[in-house]
């Protein structure tokens, strides 16, 4: 993992709390499943039917009937519970999933997100997406804030279609964590070594600094 | 009458061109492969199919788009296939998105006589396009359609004679919605028991859904993303 993903993905599994429902999304999120503290009894949902993911399972153990949202095979947590597509968004959509933390293309001021497609590029569909942002009772969003040409992805409007309007609650980038409020985005902590006029510098979009802004711990 | 059937190419012999299709599974988990393969060979087109995704341009629903049987896919996630991704921009295969959960609602109330019913899912987003939209306390949401297919084709693990079904683990996902929204609906299973056999108490899907059943053999199963513990 790279240092920058790493950062990132420390930070995130600090949004994690004891006995939370939680839906990691597919690439940088599945990661955070591993810095989850093992005293904590937190159950992993995945949109294809089962709450309590466990790790991966160790070679020639594998079951094609027991696979993640990202077609993973994986195994269960003792207390996990199957279902069928249905039942699996009705705990999304019905605000039964505390957590979700997933990865985004982009993320607007105003707390919109796009992370589904690329027009003029093969679309290949927003999959869960669309419900989870809509029915997590939290969404936080984690990547990395500028794209391999050096531009914000924090932007002032999302530039891409979007996949919800208004629903992130939180952005964790390798260089800042910002919070969605009433009032705007506003920056409440900068990585290590990570200055206010960096983050400034490299965000398209318009926050505040919070009063009480904390540089995270390394 | 009943409901076992010994032959898959009996059993798709009366699903016609034109005809729109209901398919379980998740990826390549709990698909319905024997079904699949018969209706390949049968050769039956211009299907519209309703399923999460479209396979692999070799497994899965892939092998009905590779032998152009499908007009149009109703899927959230079609990002495994290339055959999909030409024939889609060639403009031979019509395509609906929808979010899963969304899709997975619609499957569920067709099947429950349900036409229509209001999500937040989509909201201000493309594919709230052309939807009407309700207010509910405060809060927008989108009027999704129900949907039923002319046939469903479903997976499960065991089934009895009179077709109540019992899925296994994550191999479960759409197919017992599938079940119920299909005006027929073709089960195929690793084993048949007797009725009686599978206890009420854990079958997961009413025979009443179910007009077909066959036991398939040599599942392929195939894996499509195999992952393991580092040792």
């Amino acid at each position: 993992m790279s240092n920058m993903r790493t950062l990132i993905v420390k930070r995130a599994v600090k949004e994690i709390e004891d006995g939370m429902n939680v839906n990691l999304g597919i690439g940088m999120p599945t990661l955070v499943a591993n810095e989850i503290p093992s005293d904590f009894n937190v159950l992993l949902q995945s949109e294809n039917g089962l709450l309590g993911i466990g790790p991966f399972p160790v070679e020639g153990e594998e079951d094609p009937d027991l696979i993640n949202a990202g077609k993973e095979t994986i195994t269960t947590v003792p207390g996990a519970s199957f279902f069928d597509s249905a039942e699996s968004f009705a705990m999304i959509r019905g605000g039964h999933i505390d957590l979700a933390i997933l990865g985004a293309m982009e993320v607007a001021e105003n707390g919109d997100l796009a992370n589904w497609m690329i027009p003029g590029k093969m679309v290949k569909g927003m999959g869960g997406a669309m419900d989870l942002v809509t029915g997590a009772k939290s969404v936080v969003i984690i990547m990395e804030h500028v794209n391999k040409y050096g531009e914000s992805k924090v932007k002032k409007t999302c530039s891409l279609p979007i996949t919800g309007q208004g629903v992130v609650s939180r952005l964790i980038t390798d260089l800042a964590v910002f919070d969605f409020t009433e009032t705007g985005m506003e920056l409440i902590e900068t990585m290590p070594g990570v200055s206010i006029e960096e983050v400034k510098s490299k965000t398209e979009a318009s926050f505040t600094v919070a009063p009480h802004l904390i540089e995270a711990s390394k | 009458m009943s409901k076992v059937y010994k032959s898959f190419v009996e059993a798709v012999s009366d699903i016609e061109d034109g005809n729109t299709l209901i398919v379980g599974g998740f990826g390549l988990s709990g698909i319905p492969e024997k079904s699949i393969e018969a209706l390949r060979e049968q050769g039956t087109k211009e299907l519209t199919v309703v399923s999460n995704n479209c396979g692999v341009d070799d497994g899965g629903l892939g092998i009905l788009l590779a032998n152009k049987q499908i007009k149009k896919m109703i899927s959230s996630y079609v990002g495994e296939n290339k055959i999909f991704e030409q024939q889609y921009l060639s403009g031979e295969l019509e395509v609906e998105l929808t979010p899963q959960g969304t899709l997975a609602e619609r499957i569920r109330a067709g099947g429950a006589g349900i036409p229509g019913f209001y999500t937040a899912t989509g909201v201000g987003t493309p594919i709230a396009e052309g939807k009407e939209t309700k207010d509910f306390n405060g809060k927008t949401y989108l009027l999704e359609e129900g949907i039923v297919g002319d046939f469903a084709l479903v997976k499960a693990w065991k089934a009895d004679t009179l077709g109540n079904l019992v899925y296994r683990k994550t191999a479960r996902n759409f197919n017992p919605l599938a079940a119920m929204a299909g005006k027929i609906t073709i089960a195929e299973v690793e084993e048949i028991v007797e009725a009686g056999e599978l206890d009420p108490n854990e079958i997961h899907t009413p025979g009443i859904y179910v007009q077909r059943v066959l036991q398939g053999t040599n599942y392929e199963k195939r894996i499509e993303r195999l992952t393991v513990a580092k040792a």
